[in-house]
C-alpha cells in the first residue's frame, strides 16, 4: 500500500459499523440536532433580529403607541402580549422548518447527507421540528424581557402560572414547527412569496393575537372562524397562563379565555395531525 | 478483483458463487409515478468487490434512477437488489452505512465550513470524533484543500465542491462509492485529478459503481460497463470485450450530400434510401445505419443534444443536427468483416446511387462506436 493512501479501511468506522441499528440511529439523530446548534449559534444574532423586529414594533405600536394617544385602553397591552408571544413562538418555530425545507427539498438538497445518514428518514424530519420547536421557544422567551423594557408599567404578567406558561410555550412552538414541517414539503421555492401572503397573513389575523377570543362575541361568524386557527387555542392558553386578575369595583376579575381543555385538545390534535401529515409528504418527497 | 467476463445479461439464476458481490441487481423495474414508460426497464447486473464498474448511456437512459435504487433515493417499482450482502428493501439502514455517494450536482451543507462538513458528515455515521478529525485533516490533505479547511462553500469552483464531496464520500469508510457523472462538468485537470483518486481508492479495495456518459472515461476507468439506453442495458461487459461487439471491430462511415441540391422533402428521403440499399448489397456488409445525431470526429464530440433519446433537433456549426440535414447531408456507417476492403466499393455505390461522397473513413474500435453500432445513434 502507497504512503500516502485514502485509507478507506478505519477501526472506528468499523466498530461504529458493529453497532445496533437502534444505537447508530441514535448516534446519527443527535448529530444531525448538532450540526443544527451549531449552526444557529453561529447566526444567534441574525436568528433573533429574524423573529424579533416584527413583535417589537407590533409591541411598540399596539401596546404603547395606541394607548398612549388614546385609540386603545390602558389594559389593553395586558391582552396583546399573550397574542404576541404566541404569534412569535409559532412564527419562529414555523420558519425555522418550513424555510430551509423549502429551499432544501427544492433544489439545494443539503439535506441528502443526513438522508444517508444510517436511521429512519422519519427522524431526520423529527429532528427538523423538535430543533425548530426550541427555536419557537426560544423566540417567544426572549419577547419577555423585550416586552417589560418597552411596556415599562404597562408590562403585567401573572407569575402564580409559570409551569402551564412553559408548557403552553412548548406546545405552541411544537405546533408551529409541524405545521411548518408540512407547508416545507408542500411549498415548492417559488410560491414562498404566495405562503406568506396566503397562510401567514390569514393565520395572525385570526389566530386572536390582539383580541380576546371571548370579545368577539358580537361578531359570532368571526368569533368562529377564529376556532379554525390553531393559532386562537396558543393565544387564548397564554392569554389564561399570563394575564392576571383586574380589580374592578372591588371585585377580582380574571379574564374569560376558551377553556383550557379546548386549548390543550386543540394544540395536540394539531400538533399530531401536522406531523404525521408532513412527515408522510416528507418521505414521499425524498424517496421517489 | 472479479473481472469475469459475464455476457450480454448477467444472469443470476445460480446462486451467487464464492466471490460475494458488492452490488446485484436483477429485473429491476422503476416507473415513476404518472409516467409513461419505464425509467428504468428490467436491468439486471452485479458488481463484484473491489470492482470499478460503469454505466454508461446518454441523458435519460437510466442511469441516474439506477443508483438512485441502489442508494434507497428512488423506490424500485419491482426487482430484486441486494447491497454488500443485504437485501435492499429490508437493510435500508444498514446499507446508507455501508455506501457513499457523489451526486451530480453539489449537495455541500453550505452552513459549515468545509472541514465540518466531512467531521459531521462522519458523526452521523457514528465515527467517534477523534478519529473523525484525523481522518478529516488527511483527506483535506491529500485531495489538496488543506489550505482552505475552514472556509464555506459557496465560492467553490466545480473541481473543488467535487473533492469536498468525494472526501466527505469517504469519511465513514464506505464499502461502495457511488458516483454519478462525476467528471460532467469539470475541466480537463480536475479530471485527469479525479481519475487518479478513483484509482488509487479502488487499489485500496474501495468498489466504485459510476455513470457517464463518456465514452473515454468509463475506457479509461471501468473493468466492466452496462451500456443503457431507454431504461434497459444492452450489454455488459468488459471494455476489451465490449469493443469486439462489432463485427470486424471498426466501421467505415460516409457522408454523402444527395444529388443535384434536392435537399428537400420526398426527394431528400428517396435519395437516403437508395444510398442505403446500394451500400446494404455491398458483399459481406453486415449492416448499414444511417446515423441520427450528429457524428463528428470523435476526437472533437458534437454539441450534445438536450437529450440522447430522440434525434437532436436545431443543428449548430456546420453538420450538427439531424441527418439529412438541410443541406442533404447525410451520414451512414457500415459493419463488415474486413471495412477497409470495402473503402473503394461503397463510394463508388454511393456515387452511383446519385449521392456524392463528402467524407470517407474507418472508425477505430471504441466505446463511442460500439454504443453507435448497437443503437444508430451518438451518444451525446
Amino acid at each position: 500500500m502507497a504512503t500516502t493512501t485514502i485509507t478507506p479501511r478505519s477501526a472506528g468506522a468499523a466498530s461504529a459499523r458493529r453497532a445496533s441499528g437502534f444505537g447508530l440511529a441514535l448516534t446519527a439523530f443527535f448529530a444531525i440536532l448538532r450540526r443544527d446548534v451549531v449552526v444557529t449559534q453561529r447566526e444567534f444574532i441574525a436568528f433573533l433580529m429574524q423573529v424579533l423586529i416584527q413583535p417589537l414594533f407590533f409591541l411598540f405600536i399596539f401596546g404603547k403607541v395606541l394607548p398612549q394617544i388614546g385609540l386603545a385602553s390602558d389594559g389593553f397591552s395586558a391582552l396583546l402580549l399573550p397574542g404576541i408571544v404566541s404569534l412569535t413562538t409559532m412564527l419562529a418555530a414555523m420558519q425555522g422548518v418550513a424555510l430551509p425545507l423549502v429551499l432544501d427539498l427544492g433544489y439545494a438538497r443539503e439535506i441528502d447527507d443526513r438522508l444517508l445518514a444510517p436511521m429512519p428518514r422519519l427522524l431526520v424530519a423529527l429532528e427538523k421540528t423538535l430543533f425548530a420547536a426550541l427555536r419557537g421557544v426560544i423566540a417567544g422567551a426572549v419577547i419577555f424581557p423585550l416586552a417589560w423594557w418597552i411596556l415599562g408599567s404597562q408590562y403585567s404578567v401573572r407569575t402564580d402560572q409559570i409551569p402551564a406558561l412553559i408548557g403552553l410555550l412548548i406546545l405552541t412552538a411544537l405546533m408551529g414547527a409541524t405545521l411548518g414541517l408540512v407547508l416545507g414539503v408542500l411549498v415548492k421555492p417559488e410560491q414562498i412569496g404566495l405562503m406568506f401572503s396566503l397562510i401567514m397573513t390569514p393565520l395572525l389575523f385570526t389566530g386572536c393575537t390582539f383580541f380576546p377570543w371571548s370579545g368577539l362575541s358580537s361578531i359570532k361568524w368571526f368569533q368562529i372562524v377564529t376556532l379554525f386557527s390553531p393559532l386562537t387555542y396558543a393565544s387564548e392558553g397564554l392569554r389564561y397562563a399570563m394575564t392576571p386578575a383586574v380589580q374592578i369595583a372591588g371585585h377580582t376579575v380574571t379574564l374569560a379565555t376558551l377553556d383550557m381543555r379546548w386549548v390543550l385538545l386543540a394544540l395536540v390534535v394539531s400538533i399530531i395531525g401536522f406531523f404525521f401529515l408532513g412527515a408522510w409528504k416528507f418521505i414521499r418527497r425524498v424517496v421517489s | 478483483m472479479a473481472t469475469t467476463s459475464s455476457l450480454m445479461s448477467a444472469n443470476t439464476s445460480q446462486a451467487p458463487a464464492s466471490p460475494p458481490l458488492a452490488i446485484e441487481v436483477r429485473d429491476l423495474v422503476k416507473r415513476y409515478a404518472r409516467a409513461t414508460s419505464n425509467a428504468v426497464d428490467d436491468v439486471s447486473f452485479h458488481v463484484g468487490r473491489g470492482e470499478i464498474f460503469g454505466l454508461l448511456g446518454p441523458n435519460g437512459a437510466g442511469k441516474t434512477t439506477t443508483i438512485g435504487v441502489l442508494t434507497t433515493f428512488v423506490r424500485p417499482t419491482s426487482g430484486y437488489i441486494r447491497v454488500m450482502g443485504e437485501q435492499l428493501s429490508r437493510g435500508a439502514q444498514s446499507i446508507k452505512q455501508r455506501i457513499a455517494v457523489v451526486p451530480q450536482v453539489s449537495n455541500l451543507d453550505r452552513s459549515l465550513k468545509v472541514r465540518e462538513i466531512l467531521t459531521f458528515h462522519a458523526a452521523y455515521h457514528g465515527v467517534p470524533r477523534r478519529e473523525r478529525e484525523q481522518r478529516a485533516d488527511a483527506l483535506l490533505d491529500q485531495l489538496g484543500l488543506g489550505d482552505r479547511k475552514n472556509e464555506k462553500v459557496t465560492a467553490y469552483s466545480g473541481g473543488m465542491v467535487q473533492r469536498i464531496m468525494i472526501a466527505r464520500a469517504l469519511m465513514h469508510a464506505p464499502d461502495i462509492l457511488f458516483l454519478d457523472e462525476p467528471t460532467n462538468n469539470l475541466d480537463p485537470q480536475s479530471r485527469l485529478f479525479l481519475w487518479e483518486r478513483i484509482r488509487e481508492l479502488n487499489a485500496e479495495g474501495l468498489t466504485i459503481l459510476l455513470t457517464t456518459h463518456d465514452m473515454e472515461e468509463a475506457d479509461q476507468l471501468c473493468q466492466r460497463i452496462a451500456i443503457m439506453d431507454h431504461g434497459k442495458v444492452l450489454v455488459n461487459d468488459t471494455p476489451e470485450q465490449l469493443k469486439k461487439i462489432i463485427p470486424g471491430g471498426t466501421a467505415l462511415e460516409l457522408r454523402v450530400r444527395a444529388a443535384e441540391g434536392v435537399a428537400a422533402g420526398a426527394a431528400a428521403a428517396d435519395s437516403t434510401e437508395r444510398v442505403l440499399a446500394a451500400l446494404r448489397a455491398l458483399p459481406g456488409v453486415t449492416q448499414v445505419d444511417e446515423l441520427h445525431a450528429s457524428v463528428e470526429a470523435p476526437s472533437s464530440p458534437a454539441p450534445a443534444g438536450p437529450w440522447g433519446g430522440g434525434a437532436g433537433s436545431g443543428g449548430s456549426g456546420e453538420s450538427g443536427g439531424d441527418a439529412p440535414d438541410e443541406r442533404g447531408v447525410a451520414t451512414y456507417r457500415l459493419y463488415a468483416e474486413d471495412v477497409s476492403a470495402l473503402i473503394g466499393a461503397a463510394a463508388q455505390a454511393a456515387l452511383a446511387a446519385g449521392a456524392e461522397v463528402r467524407d470517407l473513413r474507418v472508425q477505430r474500435p471504441s466505446l463511442e462506436n460500439v454504443f453507435i453500432y448497437l443503437t444508430g445513434r451518438n451518444l451525446r
